[in-house]
């Protein structure tokens, strides 16, 4: 009962092998074995977000996902999305240049919810307000930021659009 | 919160997971996206001995579109039906459950064998009169929608048996619209309601609507439809057919809303969802 389970993943580019109880929740497996305490644990409930990261490139919210069923996913974190040279993601130069953020703890979760949106999306053009805000329904900000948090996915999708043309 | 200890396995097939569960014993429980066990595991309203992991199980994924219906793995999560604009209903139906981040783990078999009556995907199953497949230690059966939901959390699928596929007819030539109302974006239906309407010349040919969270199953309105068939597709006609919409049920009140609030809710909506349908 509850031994420990094998588990490999690589996460922000780095493999690791570790052995953990079965109940572990990715959410305390990237912050208590890994030390990568930018996920957040926010309502510990699957409704906050603040403990999203992406799981095989899509968002996933880690305190509803058991770490073993990631064995042999690919994870990003927030520690991953700047560049090796410490170059800011344009998401995180947009939540800079806007203000997406006022205490900053759903921020990590946001970004990367933003990130699955970001490349989730098939359209050309713009991304709208509507959009963003649909992209972004499963996450809260207490601090109610809100508008500049929609203003900081668009002008990182902006940013996005002029590099890519 | 983290739940109780259990013990963890990982099925390489189908009838690996069918052993597997023989194995563990009646506390033995599949486990798919994880977004409805593993909430219920947290708070320990839920303490499987033993968990059989699915994840590697391949013949569980995949939609197959053959002629007139789709064959819908069972490990098919939402995010993969959401976007499939051929899947109409259940496109639109998987793009409003919870948020992205549900969407991308959770799973159309689980969502139905979990059976939870808030759930978008129960009804829009009934209201398609589509049907799941089950495979056990005696055999595969074949379950229609209309057969499977028992109870609140509780399906006629049998400890032991693996729920492999999901049937439904692709319903072409239907209109459809979908409304759910609740507090917050992401959460569970309060009500909401599925409506396929096949049009020839503005009249309404067949009709069918399904009802979420309107009682401990999810529910056709039978007698709103009853009452549309056959009739002209206009707002008198649809207002007068939404009106019986919450005929011959008896949701429970919770937190959200009175018995009496849902079956005004299940009325408006179904008026706006058939008004949707008829128009398409």
């Amino acid at each position: 009962m509850g031994a420990t389970v094998a588990l490999q993943v690589t996460v922000n580019g780095e493999s690791h092998d570790s052995e953990v109880p079965a109940r572990m929740l990715l959410v305390h497996y990237l912050r208590d074995e890994l030390g990568l305490t930018g996920t957040h644990v926010g309502c510990d409930t699957s409704n906050c977000g603040a403990c999203t990261c992406l799981v095989d490139g899509e968002s996933a919210k880690s305190c509803t996902v058991l770490a073993v069923q990631c064995d042999g996913a690919q994870i990003t974190t927030i520690e991953g999305m700047a560049g090796p040279d410490g170059e800011l993601h344009a998401l995180q130069e947009g939540f800079w240049a806007e203000h997406g953020l006022q205490c900053g703890y759903c921020t990590p979760g946001m970004i990367m919810a933003a990130a699955d949106l970001l490349e989730r999306r098939t359209a050309d053009g713009p991304i709208s307000e509507q959009e963003v805000r649909k992209g972004l329904e499963g996450n809260l900000c207490r601090c109610t930021g809100y508008h500049n948090i929609v203003k900081a996915v668009q002008a990182a999708a902006e940013a996005s659009r002029e590099v890519a043309a | 919160m983290i739940g109780a200890e259990f013990d963890y396995a990982v099925a390489e097939s189908v009838d690996d997971a069918i052993a597997l569960l023989a194995e563990g014993g009646e506390d033995a429980k599949l486990l798919a996206g994880g977004h409805s066990l593993v909430p219920l595991m947290k708070l320990r309203f839920a303490a499987p001995s033993l968990l059989v992991d699915l994840r590697r199980v391949d013949e569980l994924r995949g939609i197959q579109t053959g002629g007139d219906s789709f064959r819908i793995g069972a490990l098919t999560r939402h995010a993969e039906l959401q976007a499939r604009a051929d899947m109409g209903l259940v496109a639109a139906v998987a793009t409003q459950i919870a948020d992205q981040q549900v969407r991308n783990r959770g799973t159309i078999g689980g969502s139905l064998a979990h059976g939870d009556a808030a759930a978008d995907l129960p009804a829009v199953l009934l209201a398609c009169d589509g049907s799941v497949v089950v495979r056990g230690p005696d055999g595969e059966r074949e379950i229609a929608a209309a057969d499977l939901f028992e109870g609140y959390l509780t399906t006629t699928v049998a400890h032991g048996e693996v729920l492999t596929e999901v049937r439904l007819p692709a319903l072409t030539g239907y209109g459809y619209g979908y409304e759910k109302f609740n507090r917050r974006a992401e959460d569970w239906a309060m009500v909401g309601v599925s409506a396929l309407v096949k049009s020839d010349g503005g009249v309404c040919q067949d009709v069918r609507i399904g009802l979420t969270h309107m009682g401990a199953t999810p529910l056709r309105a039978s007698a709103a439809e009853d009452a549309l068939r056959g009739q002209p597709l206009d707002a008198e006609h649809i207002a007068a057919a939404a009106a019986l919409a919450a005929d011959a049920t008896s949701p429970l009140g919770d937190l959200n809303a009175t018995p009496e609030y849902k079956q005004h809710l299940a009325r408006v909506l179904t008026r706006r969802a058939l008004t949707t349908a008829s128009a398409a």
